[in-house]
């Protein structure tokens, strides 16, 4: 500990468990968020392959089309669909929507933001994107 | 190493009678002299009223004088208190031992302060944060120069931001903020909940200055909607819903 | 650009792009995942102007909203008035780079440059 602003840093906004389930979609929303950025610009390298002619293609399709590269997809679905459903809820909350209404608080002070439609929204997120990659395992490994 | 010292044994000006006793571990550190912090470890006696402070001030009475905690009013109005307690920011005053349901008690400063000594941080960033928005009413004429003698407002607009004019501005929510956690310019939850409070104050026409000190790369757009900031609250101001009411004026769902 | 803005692009880029990946990935599975990978089918999905101009798209509002959100949580992490600037430029250079890369394969398959 310095004399500083005596920050937590990093470990501090990556330790969720203190506030909740509110504290944890914060974080998978960010890893999700860098995550798919990542796939995003090795997606659009991998398919610059095509203009290596058919073999280029083949070549690089080979190299995902591999159960490490399925299972990478699935973690994708997995993040993508998180991202979307847990950014739907998150932008209806910017809005103002599902937060609650202005009151005079009373003991024990309950926040009526953090109520069960944003606490549904997250576990829903977080369900929606276990059935996709269920989903997905069943076209890539099924096939 | 901790030093474990117990009042209970100690030969107490002030007769304990308590059955339960607690560890209390206290952080240690003096920012100029000292490297790290340490924890200071006491056996401390307490009832099912006893309050996290009146541990502390039990241990500055009857052991170490030298802990340094800034407190005032003993009952959540002053915001003086404000310290991790087991890890999360609460106001000592406001938390009693026996709700913590544990055996063990640590208080730390809290986070995203700089520490003065001990547990007492300095609360200069907050105190600017919240004079940056202009907290207080903006008008072209005042009260005194009105015909009517003062500024009227039904019950429903009062309604509308009372609730956000509780806050003490203790800065348990910007210690548990995680964009603090790492942004030492976010303009930070207590200063935002304040700008609603007065954006939301139908006396008030400041709006637009206000939107605009906050419309910037280290103002509202900062918040994620986590929502620690209202779980720690101890006055149930929820500034996480006034941010997100706030930011509605300024993607235009509110006007 | 005011903030306000740069996230009202960000939000309004996150929704549009829902909807055109969901057709993206909707179009995998029309004929098979294996299938629709194929080499003959990638090029005929390239050379259909509609969805040539969904994937352009795509591209654009992926990549908005990508770096945006990048430049947030580096923004976020670390300040000062040079390491800001470097984010904010570094995530536009960035943006268009991608952009670039992207719609340069995009166009040279669409036109039969391979």
């Amino acid at each position: 500990m310095t004399q500083d602003e005596n920050k937590e840093g990093i470990k501090g906004m990556a330790n969720p468990g203190r506030y909740g389930i509110e504290r944890i979609a914060y974080l998978l929303m960010r890893l999700t968020g860098l995550g798919l950025l990542g796939y995003f610009i090795a997606h659009v390298y991998e398919t610059s392959n095509i203009l290596r002619g058919r073999m280029g293609w083949d070549e690089f399709l080979a190299l995902t089309q591999t159960t490490e590269g399925h299972i990478f997809l699935v973690l994708v679905i997995g993040m993508c669909v998180f991202h979307t459903g847990n950014g739907i809820r998150i932008m209806l909350g910017h809005g103002g929507v599902g937060v609650g209404k202005p009151a005079r608080p009373d003991y024990p002070y309950d926040p009526a933001s953090q109520n069960y439609r944003h606490k549904i929204g997250i576990y829903s997120s977080i369900v929606l994107a276990a059935v996709a990659m269920m989903y997905g395992m069943a076209v890539m490994f099924g096939e | 190493m901790a030093q474990v010292s117990s009042i209970a044994e100690e030969q107490a000006t002030t007769p304990l009678s308590a059955s339960k006793s607690v560890l209390l571990r206290i952080s240690r550190f003096n920012p100029e002299t000292d490297e790290s912090n340490k924890f200071m470890e006491f056996s401390v006696p307490y009832q099912k009223w006893t309050t996290v402070l009146e541990a502390i001030l039990d241990v500055k009475k009857h052991f170490d004088h030298s802990v340094a905690v800034r407190y005032s009013c003993r009952q959540a109005t002053c915001g003086s208190c404000g310290m991790l307690i087991n890890g999360k920011p609460r106001l000592a005053c406001f938390t009693k031992i026996s709700e913590l349901n544990s055996n063990v008690v640590t208080v730390e400063p809290m986070n995203n302060f700089p520490v003065i000594r001990d547990l007492a941080v300095k609360f200069e960033r907050l105190f600017d944060t919240h004079q940056k928005i202009k907290p207080y009413l903006i008008r072209d004429d005042t009260e005194l120069e009105s015909d009517e003698k003062e500024f009227l407002q039904s019950p429903e607009e009062l309604e509308n931001f009372i609730q956000f004019a509780n806050c003490i501005k203790c800065g348990l929510c910007n210690s548990a903020c995680p964009t603090m956690t790492t942004d030492s310019s976010f303009v930070g939850p207590q200063a935002l909940a304040q700008a609603y409070r007065y954006v939301a104050d139908s006396r008030d026409k400041g709006k637009d200055s206000r939107l605009d000190i906050i419309d910037e790369s280290h103002g509202i757009w900062r918040c994620h909607f986590a929502g620690s900031c209202s779980q720690v609250c101890p006055k149930g101001v929820d500034p996480a819903m006034g941010i997100q009411f706030l930011r509605g004026y300024l993607l235009g769902f509110r006007s | 650009m005011k903030e306000s803005t740069i996230m009202k692009i960000h939000y309004g880029t996150a929704l549009a792009s829902v909807g055109l990946v969901a057709v993206h990935i909707l179009m995998r599975l029309t004929t098979g995942f294996s299938d629709s990978l194929s080499y003959e089918n990638v090029l005929a999905n390239y050379q259909s102007i509609p969805y040539v101009i969904m994937l352009e798209l795509i591209l654009i509002l992926l990549a908005v909203h990508g770096f945006n959100g990048l430049r947030v949580i580096l923004l976020e992490l670390k300040q000062g008035r040079v390491y800001e600037k470097a984010v904010s430029y570094g995530c536009v250079v960035g943006m268009i780079v991608l952009i670039g890369y992207g719609s340069n394969t995009i166009i040279q398959t669409n036109m039969g440059m391979i």
